[in-house]
């Protein structure tokens, strides 16, 4: 998909020059997910391959609810079920998992090709993918291992917060399809100012440490959880607690590749020069009549 | 009177050649498909290739062909590039070296201290290559590695490539200081001129086996 005409463009990957900002109005939004009202149906992995046309293909049983097992070119939200045994006492985590939306986002960072990713003024981060060239940067990129390169076009897929539809002012589709509304979308604030309101009401009922994902690591997220155990998001199948880009990622797309191609173009330049100011270096009259005198 | 060269010395087989040029092609593909992807200002270099997909599928198979030609060369080289008394020697003058006073110099065999020193480089800096874009290679190796591991891999593949590319300057611009060396690799001979001035050791090995 192209990006969409109607959205002013933060950042785009691989570009040196200023995207297109005319507006410059864009309100932050954000995808808040409760994670304690959610009750598993998987009616938004539903929604989300049948408005993003998708079809996962029929797999297997793995022995856990989680299905397919793991996200995919076709499966951009995935419920991951974990059970975790709170002092006797068992509790059902579930969350969903998919792209982020950073504001700060390692795969645009990562992306080697112009235009292949893109960071709306809304903070939505999305994948164009006729630009994508199937390298698997953003995979290297991304804090939260989200995109999955597909084995048919080799292009990178993930969740694109339904850019579509917020574009024309629709929630994404699973928010839509959520039958206990434990997914929220509207303006970055509001979803804080929700979630706050929801805080409060869990920790009335005895969770302590209830709280908001919103990790600064990576600047914040657009997609954003309320956490019962908000202290301990690796409880929720390994949500990172305090993920940022890898240090590694930021050597390898830093200010060192600048440096990098000026240092080869000043090695040429010294060879250059060096031959402007010595000349070539050539073989005697001497050397000639020296080799004449033993090479016969 | 026509001016004397002191003759011809043969410095490179056929095959030597061959090796060469197919390792020397391979090098400056990998060099331009490698810089389209390493920085957005060389993208444009994708075209050279068939756009972006094109050159994310091709730059590891000429790496494959890089790595075998390579390899031929370092069969064929190794033993003339073992470091000796006078390859230190040389080094340390190094001045005298970039000023052209050969007159200064130790007597050279087949090789230099700085040949030496590329020839080294290049077979670290190729496995290196090698092995971290094997990591990076996920359209065959995607399954095998962690993310941890291909992120590593990315920042040494692309800090080796970028030494390579140095080396590969110095590689170039000494043949084409230094007159009379190209033809070492065009037509497998030299002058006995050259052989004298840059590498009289070998010259006098050469002369003597006859
Ligand atoms: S979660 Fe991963 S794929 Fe999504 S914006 Fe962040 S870095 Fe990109």
């Amino acid at each position: 998909m192209a990006t969409l005409q109607s959205l002013d463009i933060k950042r785009r990957s691989a570009t040196t020059e200023p995207p297109p900002h005319v507006r410059g109005n864009a309100i932050e939004v954000a995808k808040l997910i409760d994670v304690s009202k959610c009750i598993g149906c998987k009616a938004c992995q539903a929604a989300c391959l049948e408005w993003n046309d998708l079809r996962e293909e029929v797999g297997y049983n793995t022995g856990v609810y989680d299905n397919p097992a793991d996200l995919s070119p076709a499966t951009w939200t995935l419920m991951r079920f974990t059970e975790f045994d709170n002092k006797g006492n068992l509790e059902w985590l579930i969350r969903k998992d998919g792209c982020m939306h950073c504001e700060d986002p390692g795969c645009l960072k990562a992306c080697p090709a112009p235009g292949a990713i893109v960071q709306y003024q809304n903070g939505i981060v999305d994948f164009v993918s006729e630009n994508c060239i199937g390298c698997g940067y953003c995979v290297k990129g991304c804090p939260f291992n989200i995109p999955r390169i597909s084995q048919a076009d080799n292009k990178a897929y993930k969740c694109t917060l339904c850019s579509d539809r917020v574009a024309v002012g629709q929630a994404p589709a699973c928010a839509k399809a959520c039958p206990t509304q434990a997914i929220y979308f509207g303006s970055k604030d509001d979803m804080i100012a929700h979630a706050e309101e929801r805080i409060v009401d869990l920790k009335e009922r005895g969770y302590a440490n209830a709280g908001l994902y919103d990790p600064k690591g990576v600047g914040g997220t657009h997609v954003m959880y309320v956490l019962h155990h908000a202290d301990q998001p690796e409880l929720y199948a390994g949500l990172p607690n305090e993920p940022r880009i890898s240090r590694l990622v930021e050597l390898w797309k830093g200010g060192t590749k600048p440096l990098a191609l000026a240092g080869i173009g000043l090695a040429a330049v010294v060879g250059f020069f060096h031959y402007i100011v010595k000349g070539p270096n050539e073989v005697t009259e001497e050397d000639d009549e020296r080799a004449d005198q033993i090479n016969r | 009177m026509e001016r004397r060269n002191g003759g011809t010395v043969g410095r490179y087989t056929t095959g030597a050649r061959i090796n060469h040029w197919i390792t020397a092609g391979s090098l400056v593909l990998m060099a331009l498909s490698g810089l389209a992807l390493f920085h957005p200002s060389l993208f444009f270099l994708t075209h050279l290739f068939g756009g972006g997909q094109s050159t994310r599928i091709i730059h590891p198979w000429i790496g494959v062909v890089l790595f075998f030609g390579f390899a031929g060369l370092f069969i064929r080289f190794w033993a003339y590039n073992l470091w000796n008394r006078d390859d230190t020697q040389w080094m340390k003058q190094s001045g005298d070296v970039i000023n052209a006073r050969e007159e200064k110099l130790p007597e050279i065999g087949r090789y230099n201290a700085g040949q030496k020193l590329v020839f080294w480089a290049m077979t670290l800096l190729i496995a290196v290559l090698f092995l971290s874009g094997i990591v990076l290679w996920d359209t065959y190796f995607h399954a095998y590695f962690t993310i941890g591991q291909k992120r590593l891999a990315a920042v040494v593949h692309a800090f080796a490539a970028v030494i390579t590319i140095l080396v590969w300057i110095v590689h170039v611009y000494a043949a084409i200081w230094v007159k009379g060396t190209v033809r070492a690799m065009t037509r497998g001979s030299v002058t006995g001129g050259w052989a004298w001035r840059h590498h009289r050791k070998w010259l006098r090995e050469v002369v003597q086996k006859r």
